[in-house]
């Protein structure tokens, strides 16, 4: 493989991390408060939150394009903090890369703590836990595997975005150019084995990746059940 | 003192209650499902906003004219309910320790190993609550709520998922804790021989209201109160044992006003028992029967009457070597035809004839 395709495998590892990691920052707070929230707007935001799913890809690109850009309000904002502009940058990349993967961690977040029985948070409560404690010691905890589930889709969903890298990113190497351009790029110039390399690869690193979550998945529902 | 003044509205349902209770002991709360029980002891854990006040012992919990409300996790009570809630991510220990690493000064104050011990843990500790069978669930719910220091121990139906041989395993468990932890306990219940047997004080809850709130040895042998309606009506006795009778199998036991003979019990001499007589398994005579199989032949006095359908409930006080005013009671079933062979007057000088003693 060149230098430049692995550059691009290099970026696309640290968008998909850095997103994760984001989005596990940003969307576990937000899962906890829709999982548990009887407020009129959840409906709401469940469904700005599920967006990107019906979306194209492209579309929102297109929009967050217009947002980021020099006469958006994001792009206005952004230039007056003197962080410059983000369209064709890393960070544009990063900022529209959690929105687009935004339902991949917050659903199964969700899911896992809306799975969470109310007693037992009650049994926290009577146990002297405030809110915060019950939390981190008792949520947080039992929703370990939809956190598992979260940080995979979300990794493996932003290694396999095109649609709004192409808007918002374009294809500048080491900067914008990740794994699916590059391989795009490769098929429109007719060079079909590094288009196959970089193809196979990302095959069977989805395969060992949903592997490897089974496994583990099976080691946590042991533990939770079978005397060690 | 426990002062209770509590009122929550819900569709189709309202609590409304006021109630004193000893600070001391286990009061059992009884009444069909669907009366308030639960519902009233969400509110004293503030799990449920209700309207009124809390206070228990010298703490106020809730006062609305106070404007004054605790959060649950503010207030130092235990809760135990049916299906023991117990952590999953965490051993038995962790979970014992969770209540007590919050629980502050009150939770330090105790060695924890005594608790451990009482509630027959220690072979426990480093298990999953998933391997743990439904009795030993409960202990570990139990001990992980004591071990947070409570004032108070609120207990919702805490038998009532288990079949009759884990209750029977679990039960001698909290008799023991009862009588050695000095913990005031309120026990939400529809089962009357677990009242009987745990319990000081009853409550008796219909449709959110208090219907009877006293001793449980008053409640119990009242002929007015729906107690008394049941199949299983009946009164809890406190006794001595006094003897063994070892060649025929017997042990006898003293109570206010008179002895009982039963079955051979495994008690020792001295100790206190409680002791339960069913109303369908006493009669009544107006002389001393003569050639009666029925060891069990008492002097009573007919203290109130109360018809029901076909039968009739009678309240009999023990006529025994006792002041009069301490003598136990003990209710009979008997059929109105009989009662009106008998002509029974309130007053009537009778003999009661027990066919039937159990200890609890």
């Amino acid at each position: 493989m060149s230098a430049a395709d692995w550059l691009a495998v290099w970026l696309t590892a640290k968008l998909a991390g850095l997103t994760t990691l984001l989005l596990l920052l940003l969307g576990t707070p937000l899962a906890w408060w829709l999982a548990r929230t009887r407020s009129r707007i959840k409906p709401l935001a469940s469904a700005l939150v599920a967006m990107p799913l019906v979306l194209p890809p492209t579309v929102l690109g297109f929009y967050g394009l217009l947002l980021m850009g020099p006469q958006g309000p994001v792009g206005q904002f952004t230039q007056a903090m003197g962080w410059g502009r983000l369209p064709f940058t890393f960070s544009g990349l990063v900022v529209a890369s959690v929105i687009y993967s935004m339902p991949f961690v917050v659903q199964p977040l969700q899911q896992a703590f809306e799975a969470i029985p109310e007693r037992l948070l009650e049994a926290a409560a009577t146990l002297r836990a405030g809110p915060l404690d019950r939390f981190f010691s008792v949520a947080l905890p039992l929703a370990r595997p939809g956190l598992l589930t979260a940080a995979v889709l979300g990794f493996a969903h932003t290694v396999g975005e095109f649609g709004v890298v192409m808007m918002i990113g374009g294809n500048l190497p080491g900067q914008t150019r990740v794994l699916s351009v590059a391989l795009y790029e490769h098929v429109e110039a007719g060079e079909l084995a590094d288009a196959h390399r970089l193809a196979a690869g990302m095959l069977v690193f989805a395969l060992v990746v949903l592997l490897a979550l089974q496994a583990l998945r099976r080691r946590m529902d042991g533990e939770a059940r079978v005397q060690p | 003192m426990i002062s209770l003044q509590l009122a929550l509205q819900r569709p189709g349902f309202a609590l409304n209650v006021a109630l004193q209770l000893p600070s001391q002991g286990v009061t059992a709360l009884v009444g069909p499902s669907g009366c308030g029980k639960t519902s009233l002891l969400r509110a004293v854990a503030g799990l449920e906003r209700a309207a009124g006040r809390v206070q228990v012992g010298s703490q106020l919990w809730q006062d609305d004219a106070q404007g004054l409300w605790l959060p649950t996790h503010r207030r130092p009570l235990g809760y135990v309910i049916q299906d023991s809630a117990l952590f999953d991510h965490l051993d038995v220990q962790a979970n014992v320790l969770y209540g007590r690493q919050r629980g502050g000064a009150a939770a330090q104050d105790f060695a924890l190993d005594g608790l451990i011990e009482l509630l027959g843990l220690a072979p426990l500790l480093a298990r999953r609550p998933g391997t743990l069978s439904g009795g030993e669930r409960q202990r570990v719910a139990i001990a992980r709520a004591l071990a947070s220091g409570p004032s108070l121990l609120l207990m919702d139906e805490p038998l009532a998922a288990l079949d009759a041989q884990r209750k029977a395993e679990i039960l001698p468990y909290l008799e023991r804790l009862v009588s050695q932890w000095r913990v005031p306990m309120l026990l939400v219940t529809h089962a009357m021989d677990e009242a009987a047997r745990l319990a000081d004080h009853l409550v008796m809850l219909q449709a959110g209201q208090v219907t009877a709130s006293g001793p449980l040895l008053d409640l119990l042998s009242r002929p007015d109160l729906p107690l008394s309606r049941l199949d299983e009506a009946g009164v809890v006795l406190a006794a001595q044992v006094d003897t063994h009778d070892g060649p025929y199998g017997l042990s006898h036991i003293t109570v206010p006003g008179g002895g009982l003979w039963l079955g051979r019990t495994d008690a020792p001499v001295g100790t206190t028992v409680r002791a339960r007589v069913l109303a369908r398994d006493v009669s009544v005579a107006r002389v001393a029967p003569q050639g009666s199989s029925v060891i069990n032949v008492l002097p009573v006095t007919l203290q109130a009457m109360q018809p029901e359908g076909h039968t009739v409930l009678l309240r009999l006080r023990l006529d025994g070597p006792m002041a009069a005013q301490a003598a136990a009671h003990v209710l009979a079933r008997i059929t109105r035809r009989s009662a009106d062979a008998l002509a029974l007057q309130v007053g009537d000088a009778l003999f009661a004839q027990i066919k039937g003693v159990a200890l609890m």
